[in-house]
């Protein structure tokens, strides 16, 4: 249905969360820090949406997202947060993530979120290739 | 705690008390030292005026009376010198002699007599029958046949009344005779007497045995002893006169001026009781004394006002820090529970997310059709229904304590606290049907809006009446929210005040300290976190405002909520 990055320092939420993800139909690949994450999606190009936990040792979840957008500015992120604080959401939100979440959330929610994040994805790469053919198509003509 | 009260109003008792004495000490000292230092200054200067009066007084007297004495020897000598034995011994001319000085003198000369050198009064003129009289063993006789004149001393003599002679030596045929006349001694005394001063003084003469020669004053006799001394000590004269203060035998203190007369002979004294020559300076005295007496009483009584009002402004600036001190003690331990709150959140935050996680897995699995035969299959959803639901729990918990530390929505705008109070109690109004609760509203109309995060108040007075009705849920009751605006004072500036009152069952006094603290609750295991007024606290309190509670028991609770208005702007000039 969907591939998806998770990244997260803790360990057993990574393997629980995609155990669960895998059962709901999402290929999943996993990455306990930021740079690793990084690493990943310089590998898979099929991933299209990062779930990307803010608080992190060392590069943290803004810094990640950061440097994802401006690498791979396809790919879709969605926070998660201890907290849901206002300022965590907007500084997200300015630098280019699709939603954001709070930590434990519930699986229906992440899902439906997903979904749209996907979509959203998939509209944009579209647009893109429709832009492309167009450019093409005008070139020869 | 009682102990500490006494500490504090015996250190009170002690400030009032130095502040008394400082002032009383600062303001009495020098006026009552300024004041004696003039008083003896005046006193000296007063007494060299009142001695000087006395001393020009007595001085002129004297010379009154030495000049009266002289003239009437003068006039004797004249008779003695002009005319002869024979011609003065012929009465009738004698008579007429007299009569030629009583026309000038009038009473003063009382009789002349022609004396011989044997003591016999060969001649007589006056009122007296003393022709043929024989002096010859009288005392004045003696004394004058070896002078040129004599000036006697008052006598009775042969006529029995007081008197005295002037008597002028002159050689008749190689003969001494002498012609004598007697002064009246009314006309005399008259000279003295007629000096008096104030109230006390009288003057009066003394012969050299300080025997009167002139009647004093209302026949007052002074002690001797004095006046003895007088004569005894000629050369204390300064200018001729003498000026002693002594004890009279009354105890009386007397001024005594005394000035010589006839050569030492007697004495002009003048006394005057000290009391009567300084009157004016003793009422002036006591006008002084009794100015710095009603000046002290005015000054110890304004000492005693000032420092009692000032010792009650310094209780009160004592209250008012020890209240601020309370303040910033409680704010900082809220403070640094909030932070551990915080930190606390996060940490349990992860490991929860976990377990949600892996419950959530393990409802996953049991989707799988061979585990949904189980035998313990609603057992396992159960079971694993409520970790989620505790997880969620663990949630809700961590998320406010984090709103404890950091607020959620911190944009400040302007609220008005009327419009927020009463779409709260729109809110609770359903639950507090079903406690039997009344929620009533007494809000000030127009009241200024206030600076600050409306969900910060609203959750604030939410928390506040949503405990409110949870103390009176089973027994129901009133909740009063009342606003109005109050002026400001040393610690909050003016300000918005909102009263949410409850007629429930009162906190108990030991609770009371406590409740602001966090994870303090009385309610069941479950139903509170103990978050909830801490966290108004902590929003009050960044607001700059305040949040007190009383309450008695069975009386119900009162919070007290005062959200500081903003400052007016400056405006440009």
């Amino acid at each position: 249905m969907a591939n998806v990055l998770l990244v997260d320092d803790e360990v057993p939420f990574v393997e629980a969360m995609s155990r669960r993800l895998k059962k709901r139909d999402i290929s999943i690949v996993t990455s306990f820090s930021g740079p690793e994450a990084l690493d990943v999606l310089e590998k898979d190009r099929s991933v299209e949406v990062a779930i990307l936990d803010v608080k992190m040792p060392g590069m943290d979840g803004i810094e990640t997202l950061g440097e994802i957008r401006k690498k791979f500015p396809l790919v879709e992120v969605i926070m998660l947060t201890g907290h849901a604080t206002v300022e965590t959401g907007i500084e997200g939100m300015k630098l280019g993530a699709f939603d954001y979440l709070m930590k434990p959330c519930d699986m229906d929610v992440l899902m439906g979120k997903l979904k749209e994040a996907v979509a959203k994805k998939r509209r944009h790469e579209e647009k893109i290739i429709e832009a492309r053919v167009k450019e093409i198509t005008t070139r020869r003509a | 705690m009682k102990q500490n009260k006494q500490k504090t109003d015996s250190y009170y008792h002690h400030l009032t008390r130095n502040m008394l004495l400082t002032i009383i000490i600062v303001s009495v000292l020098p006026t009552i030292l300024i004041s004696g230092i003039v008083l003896y200054q005046f006193q000296i200067s007063y007494e060299e005026k009142v001695h000087a009066h006395l001393k020009e007084l007595v001085l002129k007297n004297k010379n009154d009376i030495d000049n009266f004495l002289r003239e009437k020897l003068d006039d004797i000598r004249f008779l003695g010198n002009t005319f002869s034995f024979e011609e003065l011994s012929d009465e009738e001319f004698l008579q007429n002699r007299l009569k030629g000085l009583q026309q000038v003198y009038g009473r003063v000369f009382v009789d002349l007599g022609v004396v011989n050198s044997k003591g016999v009064q060969v001649a007589y003129a006056g009122p007296f029958r003393l022709e043929r009289a024989v002096y010859t063993e009288a005392n004045w006789f003696m004394k004058a046949m070896k002078r040129d004149y004599f000036k006697s001393d008052v006598f009775l003599g042969l006529r029995g009344l007081p008197h005295f002679i002037i008597a002028v030596r002159e050689n008749w045929k190689g003969e001494k005779w002498i012609l004598r006349a007697t002064i009246d001694f009314v006309a005399f005394n008259n000279l003295v007497e007629n000096l008096r001063i104030g109230e006390t003084g009288f003057a009066f003469i003394l012969n050299r045995k300080a025997e009167f020669q002139t009647k004093p004053f209302l026949d007052l006799i002074p002690a001797r002893e004095p006046y003895m001394n007088f004569l005894r000590d000629p050369q204390e004269f300064k200018d001729g006169v003498r000026i002693v203060e002594q004890d009279d035998s009354f105890g009386h203190k007397i001024i005594y001026v005394a000035a010589v007369l006839k050569r030492g002979d007697w004495l002009l004294v003048c006394q005057q009781r000290t009391s009567d020559a300084f009157s004016d300076f003793g009422s002036t005295t006591k006008i002084t004394l009794a100015l710095i007496l009603l000046g002290t009483i005015g000054i110890v009584a304004t000492a005693f006002v000032l420092s009692k009002k000032m010792v009650a402004r310094v209780a009160k600036a004592d209250r008012e820090t020890e209240l601020m001190n309370d303040q910033i003690v409680e704010t900082g331990k809220l403070a640094s529970l909030g932070e551990l709150a915080a930190g606390i959140a996060h940490e349990i935050n992860n490991p929860v997310a976990i377990m949600v996680e892996e419950a959530g897995w393990l409802e996953d699995l049991l989707e799988e059709l061979e585990l949904k035969k189980g035998e313990n299959l609603d057992e396992f959803e159960r079971a694993l229904k409520q970790i989620r639901t505790q997880g969620r729990r663990c949630k809700d918990i961590t998320h406010k304590l984090l709103s404890f530390a950091r607020k959620t929505d911190s944009r400040i705008q302007d609220v008005s606290i009327n419009n927020l109070i009463e779409e709260l109690i729109m809110l609770s109004e359903q639950r507090a049907k079903y406690s039997s609760v009344t929620i009533q509203a007494d809000l000030k109309k127009n009241l200024p809006t206030v600076r600050v995060s409306e969900s910060e108040l609203q959750q604030v007075f939410l928390n506040l009446i949503n405990n409110a009705l949870d103390a009176m849920e089973k027994t129901g009751g009133n909740l009063t929210i009342s606003t109005r605006m109050e002026e400001g004072n040393i610690i909050i500036g003016d300000h918005i005040l909102i009263e949410v009152v409850d007629d429930g069952p009162g906190i108990p006094k030991a609770n009371l300290t406590k409740i602001f603290d966090p994870f303090f609750t009385t309610k069941p295991v479950g139903k509170g976190t103990g978050l909830g007024l801490s966290i108004c606290y902590g929003i009050i309190k960044k607001m700059g405002g305040s949040v007190e509670a009383r309450s008695v028991i069975e009386g119900g609770t009162t919070f007290t909520v005062k959200v500081p208005l903003p400052k007016p702007k400056k405006e440009n000039a």
